[in-house]
């Protein structure tokens, strides 16, 4: 199985001080990580990190396959309808093997709203939205921060498939949670590692 | 790297067609100072063929101004901006299409719309040239300075009253060598020498501020 993320020793620093303790991960096609911990322990932070976001301030990260991150904010633009969202997020990305935007959009729930400017979605719609974006320009690497928030029970369960699918497809999740666990029975070849972040210093 | 470049530029025009109001700021400026100003002076062709040089480039240098505030702000608050760090993404690529896209906003509409201004204040025909050239040449270091002076303040809660502290003082040189050229050519003179030097600020501008622009973006999302 190809290793798709891997870091040695990774931390960040925020003046100097380092948010958590070195992280040693290595993810290959098929497994999922999810990261736990306390509030204001690193999480967020981690996971930026693993995108690229952060640059590590100690060890290495390193990414084999693109990387999608969906983070707090579903970085869509609430100027634009939901259906130009998921077309400059295709484009962007240069993918063309993703979903149709209706079909994207049927599978997150949100059917017939394609045409709604996103600011005129709700906070569960949006990140609703954050998810269709996944779909429409396929990455091998999923990393979700916090992706249960603010979804219903019903949304958390499309989380749930749409990870099987992830890890179907021999792609990777990382995502953090501090309320929810994935439920990934049903999914083949998945292994669940919790990494508790621990709080430095 | 050209594919994102131009998903986003197209994404940019389309934002600021869709606040349509907005978008049309650089040519109300334009026109409010090019018709106000006489009425404050006097309409006399003497004067304001003599000012006329400073006019249109206030209005020009304000209309870049307007919109630098929200540059980059509304894409770090809605989580768009960090998306441009994520995976292979080339930042300084996309941050060179943002201040391009701010030209074409700001800037290319008052350059369009020159001639008709400079008709209107009496700028003799000979100058006319000058003054498109200077604004061709100079608008786009209003976009690259104040593009970089966006980023620099993003950090602070309101922004505006540092931005323009740090913006006025790196555009007055093309102030002076633009209205200078211009009154240069519009007494028959050559303005070659402050083209020239309007020049060499372009090409200083062009290579600097996007490393500048992409390290202090960086520094506000970390």
């Amino acid at each position: 199985m190809r290793t798709l993320l891997e870091t040695r020793q990774a931390t960040f620093s925020r003046a100097g001080e380092p948010v958590f303790e070195p992280v040693d991960l290595s993810l290959a096609g098929g497994q999922a990580l999810v990261v736990r911990g306390t509030n204001g322990s690193g999480k967020t932070t981690l996971l930026r990190l693993l995108a690229g976001i952060l640059r590590a301030s100690a060890g290495t990260v390193e990414r084999h396959a693109p990387v999608a991150f969906l983070g707090h904010l579903a970085a869509v633009k609430g100027d634009l309808s939901c259906r130009e969202n998921l077309d400059f997020r295709r484009r962007f990305h240069a993918t063309a093997s993703g979903l149709s935007n209706s079909r994207a959009l049927a599978r997150v729930g949100l059917a017939g709203l394609g045409l709604r400017p996103a600011r005129a979605l709700s906070a569960g719609q949006k990140r609703r939205l954050g998810l269709a974006c996944l779909l429409v320009a396929p990455a091998a690497i999923w990393l979700l921060d916090e992706p249960y928030a603010s979804l219903d029970d019903d949304g958390c369960a499309l989380v749930d498939a749409l990870l099987i699918e992830q890890l179907g497809r021999d792609g990777s999740v990382v995502l953090s949670t501090h309320q929810r666990q994935p439920e990934l029975k049903a999914a083949p070849n998945t292994l669940l590692v919790r990494h508790h972040v621990q709080g430095a210093g | 790297m050209i594919a994102q470049m131009s998903a986003l530029l197209k994404r940019d025009l389309r934002l600021a067609l869709r606040h349509g109001g907005e978008s049309l700021m650089p040519l109300i400026f334009l026109f409010a100072v090019i018709i106000l100003v006489p009425l404050g002076v006097g309409p006399g062709p003497n004067l304001l063929a003599s000012i006329a040089p400073g006019m249109v480039w206030v209005a020009a240098l304000l209309a870049s101004l307007l919109a630098l505030e929200q540059l980059f702000r509304p894409d770090l608050e809605d989580g768009t901006l960090e998306q441009w760090w994520v995976g292979a993404t080339s930042p300084m690529a996309l941050v060179v299409t943002r201040l391009f896209s701010h030209w074409l906003i700001t800037g290319v509409p008052v350059i369009v719309f020159a001639p008709l201004a400079a008709e209107m204040l009496y700028l003799p025909d000979r100058a006319l040239g000058t003054l498109m050239l200077t604004l061709l040449i100079g608008t786009p270091i209003l976009s690259l300075v104040g593009g970089l002076a966006s980023a620099l303040t993003l950090g602070t809660n309101r922004g505006s009253v540092l931005l323009s502290i740090l913006v006025f003082p790196m555009v007055v040189p093309v102030l002076i060598f633009s209205t200078g050229g211009i009154t240069a050519a519009a007494e028959g003179f050559s303005a070659r020498a402050h083209l020239g030097l309007l020049a060499a600020l372009l090409i200083l501008a062009v290579t600097l501020v996007p490393l500048a622009t992409t390290a202090a973006l960086r520094l506000n999302i970390e």
